[in-house]
């Protein structure tokens, strides 16, 4: 069955919406690094909206290339001037609560879309394929948003396209960082790093010990986490190196206590790692915070405590069921 | 062994605080490049896992218009003043509740949201509304703790819960992993073992919001009494 709505619809919108952002840069002449930052806007929406068509190395040189002019720092984010309080006290008294509502919109449309998408079916169709569904229905949601708050607050859409670029010059590189991370991730991959680290893991440590073989696995799926930034990453390589071996096969211990222990122990790391972007550096950025690692810091006692709890909870279950 | 070198690059840049773009670009060089790749296939790979993972800031993009839009017209005022008229509300309370909320919905497979579309334009007003209905002043310190909790919340009430219900993601994971490892296990077991976790996150959120709650007040004392 041919799904209707794919997520490449959304693609091209923000594809879209980066490149009206660039060129309102080059329209703005007081900008102070104009050119490059039109530039960067530019080739962004190129490689989101166009990447499905363009050849992957040409979308690879692009992305590339962006890195590097982002590190020689030609591109900036402009001075954006404080808005007016007086005026922004009028326009919200005038639109009361109603300004609540196309944020509220969301969500509804998100969590019923991402059950009835997949769902609704015709002759030889059906909306949207399973896995996609809830990302569609979350983009869904956010289209629906917008038509409603340009009506509700009777603005232009290049007026929310405007007030949008200042947030996304705010976010900057940031927006690029979580692929990166993932192409990262898919190169070490292929690299076979998992692996090698592995091997690591179990020559260093004595992990013929039951509870050392639970540490090694537990402690070696939040580190490995840490440096890839994705837990799911470290999963297969963590439980083929050291769990099925030494914690499974050596002492009979239960491979679903383990995975699931395994997999919420990858997550201790993602709270705490630089690497996993989209959790920990693009809010930092959204939330206009200075320290860069405001919300790990945040996160760590978290992690800490969830880690102890998963890795004591294992030692104590997995070989006893 | 060569090929952790990669992992050296990541570690050093970030030790160094160099641009995060720049680091992991030159690690998946490093990487690749001592893997036997050419820099042009290192390239390559750079361009289809970016075209495969758009996904990732794809709510972002879409959801920042909405949201700028609503802020110019007074959408972070007015979700304050409505948190400050509950009387029993303060920042850590609110965050709490939200990442319990979170967790329940991920457990049914559902995502309400994520730092673009709610914990921007509605977490952080709220939490820093019940924090000045509190303390009447919120300094800066005060204001970037009750943002970076924030954020936190939504990571930690999204992570934990997963799939305990309904089951998309990492839990189907473990399952295909085990499957084509031949190593026999039930979705029923790692649905229950997931249990034990999600609680234990819910006593933790608790704990670290009162942490929080506490340093506001603090700040606030410092900074010449609570609200009269």
């Amino acid at each position: 069955m041919t799904p209707l709505l794919t997520l490449e619809y959304f693609f091209i919108g923000c594809g879209g919406v980066l490149a009206i952002v660039a060129a309102q840069i080059a329209g703005d002449a007081t900008h102070p690094k104009r050119r490059g930052s039109a530039l960067f806007w530019l080739l962004l929406a190129v490689a989101v909206g166009g990447g499905s068509w363009l050849p992957h190395a040409a979308v690879g040189y692009v992305v590339v290339g962006l890195t590097v002019r982002t590190a020689m720092k030609q591109v900036g984010v402009p001075r954006f001037a404080a808005s007016d309080a007086g005026q922004l006290e009028a326009r919200a008294r005038r639109l009361g609560n109603r300004v609540l509502w196309p944020v509220l919109v969301v969500p509804a449309v998100a969590v019923v879309g991402g059950l009835v998408l997949d769902r609704v079916s015709g002759a030889g169709f059906v909306l949207a394929s399973t896995r996609q569904a809830p990302q569609i229905a979350l983009g869904l949601g956010c289209a629906v948003a917008l038509v409603l708050a340009l009506r509700v607050t009777g603005e232009r859409p290049l007026t929310a396209v405007r007030e949008g670029g200042r947030l996304l010059q705010l976010l900057g590189w940031a927006l690029l960082l979580p692929q990166m991370l993932a192409a990262l991730g898919g190169i070490m991959a292929k690299a076979g790093v998992g692996d090698a680290i592995a091997q690591v893991v179990a020559t260093v440590l004595p992990v013929d010990l039951p509870g050392v073989a639970v540490l090694a696995y537990c402690g070696g799926m939040a580190l490995f986490t840490i440096l890839l930034g994705n837990a799911f990453a470290a999963f297969p390589v963590m439980t083929l190196g050291v769990g099925l071996p030494f914690i499974v096969e050596a002492h009979g211990g239960d491979p679903a206590v383990m995975g699931v222990l395994g997999m919420l122990s990858g997550y201790c790391g993602t709270l705490v790692t630089p690497m996993a972007a989209n959790f920990n550096l693009v809010p930092v950025k959204l939330l206009e915070l200075r320290d860069d690692y405001a919300v790990i810091k945040a996160q760590v006692p978290y992690a800490a405590a969830i880690w102890v709890f998963n890795a004591a909870l294992m030692y104590f279950c997995v070989y006893s069921t | 062994m060569i090929k952790l070198l990669g992992l050296l690059v990541v570690g050093l840049g970030f030790a160094f605080r160099v641009n995060p773009l720049l680091v992991v670009v030159a690690a998946g060089f490093t990487t690749g490049l001592t893997a036997g790749f050419s820099p042009h296939e290192v390239v390559t790979m750079f361009g289809r896992f970016f075209v495969e993972n758009r996904g990732l800031t794809l709510p972002v993009i879409l959801m920042v218009p909405v949201v700028g839009l609503l802020e110019r017209h007074g959408l972070q005022e007015r979700v304050a003043t409505l948190i400050r008229r509950a009387a029993t509300a303060t920042a850590g309370r609110v965050l709490w509740t939200y990442q319990i909320v979170r967790g329940v919905t991920s457990m049914l497979g559902l995502g309400i949201g994520n730092h673009a579309s709610m914990v921007r334009p509605i977490l952080v007003p709220m939490a820093e509304g019940a924090a000045q209905g509190r303390h009447a002043k919120l300094d800066e310190r005060g204001r970037a703790d009750i943002r970076a909790h924030a954020a936190a919340s939504e990571n930690v009430g999204n992570f934990f819960s997963d799939d305990i219900i309904v089951a998309i993601g990492a839990l189907l994971l473990v399952k295909a992993f085990f499957d084509n490892a031949g190593v026999e296990v039930a979705l029923g077991d790692l649905k229950f073992w997931s249990v034990p976790t999600a609680v234990w996150v819910i006593a933790v959120g608790w704990w670290r919001s009162r942490r929080l709650d506490r340093r506001l007040q603090r700040g606030a004392r410092e900074q010449g009494g609570p609200a009269p």
